[in-house]
């Protein structure tokens, strides 16, 4: 491999790793406040790039506000789908709210089937088709919006987290509900806040994502899937792990594909991630027991 | 006199349903819905096998479709590729997806509740690459075609009747077995794991093997059906087994009562009903409506529509028997 191929293939594997960093990053703010795994988080992604796309091209809007609005259509979904199907099951199992949160992933799936559009599409690009040198690599401009986006969202939420008031009381809330709410914090509120946030994070993720590779309504779960594993790398612990953790999975994804090894040609690269998943599980398990009997 | 009457009543009734199941096929009465009730028992066989995983060991499984096509696609590529006898294959499937299950069965149920969905539906996925990569032994995407029949000496089951009554033969045999099976000890040693799984394993009950042995009876029978389905359509393809099939079988599961092995019929007819007659002119709604059915049920009736059902029933009952007793 030579070094402009490496520098290629480390950098496509940080812009979709980015990506994998989004869901993963909405997948702990969820799981950090309500314990509860939203299975419907690569809707989100999904809902943000198929809903920037169709306000620039049937709604005609112009790029920017399209955009804001996608991402502010995708918070408010998520805020509705907490509100309706999150909080009158308060008191379900965890199976039941596993249930519960993949009905509610398919029943957006299949709407935004139905009434936007079911074949793949691609909003334009941030900056041009242009693509930029770089070590002697190619780049696509996208991809640098998308990284650099990641990096901001990322940035943004850990200062929101730590120097804020509603920040400070979300993450009250999520190191131990009971005494915050002694505090006058409402853990409801705080769980609303969290769906709202990951929801709003996750449509950004899809609005970046979107011009860099085409996506269908179809799309949200093997992103789901992938956001999932980046929260898992980062133990649903802090927002910086989840995002090493899709940096690292995005990254091991590139190099394996560009291996080429064997019978493992890009078609599995998604059996990768499900791959990584089931390792990291198994080998965490007795950490992840534990730790479901403390929450 | 009233005991016998009533006894009377209910051999009558068990003898209607049975000549109502036996009279389906023929043209002149429910004919044309011969297809549709072997698709429904095909379903109520994986359906079964879930609901036993579900409801009597409270595991979620997210990966089903797997076993579901591996006994699928096992026995395609035996019967037709290497021209295996089909029963051979169907068996050779089944002990090959059982095995399968309980290798994975005990590093997956080191896990629980959220991670072991997740680990599920991973799992359920990568089969689903394998079988749309794999096109030198699977067809890859289009699938493979020519499948035979299963066959008795001569008799052949190449007509939708005579299916028919092969399928729901496999299907009546399942229910029963697995009703023994949960009026066993083992059924009550797996509600007892769903209660609670340190007081089942204070009183002595291996809770990891029981669970991993309900995990590879769900797969056989869940292989048995994908044998049964491939046997019957003489066609697969990596479709039938993609994750929204997964999802599609916990709506089964979930209408008919996580713990109610009769009511696995119930879910898998509901369901296949809606899709094959009444949402297939709305192409595309279907997932809608199943996320819906999800959510709702999920919410207000935990333990499945079936189950909420027999309860109002049985509440009804009483204040009727009630009322018919005061003066």
């Amino acid at each position: 491999m030579s070094s402009a191929q490496f520098v290629q293939y480390l950098i496509s594997g940080i812009t979709s790793g980015s990506v994998y960093a989004l869901v993963g990053l909405g997948f702990t703010i969820i799981y950090a406040v309500t314990k509860i795994i939203n299975f419907a988080q690569g809707e989100f992604v999904m809902l943000g790039g198929l809903l920037s796309f169709t306000l620039i091209h049937s709604a005609g809007l112009p790029a920017v506000p399209a955009l804001i609005l996608s991402i502010i259509i995708a918070a408010a979904i998520g805020a509705v789908m907490y509100l309706l199907a999150i909080r009158p099951a308060q008191k379900a199992s965890v199976v039941s709210l596993i249930i519960i949160t993949i009905g509610a992933a398919i029943f957006i799936r299949g709407i935004v089937g139905q009434e936007l559009t079911k074949s793949f599409v691609r909003p334009p690009s941030f900056s041009g088709e242009e693509s930029i040198s770089f070590l002697g690599a190619h780049i696509d401009p996208q991809a640098l919006w998308i990284i650099g986006t990641m990096v901001m969202v990322t940035i943004i939420l850990h200062l929101f987290l730590t120097y804020t008031m509603v920040g400070k009381a979300l993450k009250a809330c999520a190191i131990n509900p009971v005494a915050s709410s002694l505090v006058g914090i409402n853990p409801r509120t705080m769980a609303l806040l969290a769906f709202v946030l990951a929801s709003a994070v996750g449509g950004i993720g899809g609005v970046v994502l979107a011009p860099f590779t085409p996506m269908s309504y179809q799309s949200g779960v093997m992103l789901g899937l992938k956001g999932f594993v980046a929260a898992a790398i980062g133990g649903f612990r802090s927002p910086v792990a989840a995002v090493f953790g899709g940096l690292l999975l995005g990254i091991v994804e590139s190099f394996a594909v560009a291996a080429n090894w064997g019978p493992f040609t890009s078609a599995y690269k998604d059996a990768i991630a499900l791959v990584v998943l089931l390792l990291i599980l198994l080998v965490r398990s007795g950490k992840l027991a534990e730790e479901e009997r403390a929450g | 006199m009233l005991v016998r009457l009533k006894r009377y009543w209910s051999y009558l009734a068990i003898a209607a349903v049975i000549a109502f199941f036996i009279l389906i096929p023929f043209d002149w009465f429910l004919g044309r819905y011969t297809t549709l009730m072997i698709f429904i028992g095909i379903y109520t066989i994986v359906t079964v096998g879930l609901c036993l995983l579900m409801g009597y060991t409270g595991q979620v499984s997210l990966g089903q479709a797997a076993f579901f096509g591996m006994g699928a696609y096992v026995s395609a590529i035996l019967s037709k590729t290497y021209g295996v006898n089909p029963w051979g294959a169907m068996i050779v499937a089944a002990v090959m997806t059982g095995a399968f299950a309980y290798i994975i069965g005990y590093p997956i149920f080191r896990l629980k509740g959220n991670y072991l969905a997740m680990a599920t539906l991973g799992l359920g996925l990568i089969m689903w690459i394998l079988f749309k990569e794999l096109s030198q032994f699977t067809g890859g995407p289009d699938g493979m075609s020519g499948i035979p029949f299963l066959a008795i000496g001569g008799f052949i089951f190449d007509t939708s009747f005579r299916r028919y009554f092969l399928v729901w033969a496999f299907c009546l045999a399942v229910l029963l077995i697995s009703q023994n099976i949960i009026g066993s000890r083992i059924g009550r040693a797996l509600r007892a794991i769903h209660g609670s799984e340190a007081a089942a394993e204070s009183i002595g009950i291996n809770v990891t093997q029981f669970k991993v042995k309900i995990l590879v009876l769900s797969a056989v029978l869940a292989s048995l059906a994908g044998s049964l389905l491939v046997f019957n359509m003489n066609f697969v393809n990596p479709q039938t087994f993609d994750f929204m099939s997964s999802v599609k079988l916990v709506v089964m599961a979930v209408i008919g009562g996580l713990a109610s092995i009769w009511g696995a019929v119930f879910g898998a007819g509901v369901t296949r009903l809606l899709s094959e007659e009444l949402l297939v002119r709305f192409v595309g709604w279907d997932i809608v409506i199943y996320g819906l059915i999800l959510v709702l049920i999920m919410i207000f009736m935990p333990d499945g529509l079936f189950v909420k059902l027999k309860e109002i029933f049985e509440r009804l009952r009483l204040r009727y028997r009630q009322r018919g007793t005061e003066p």
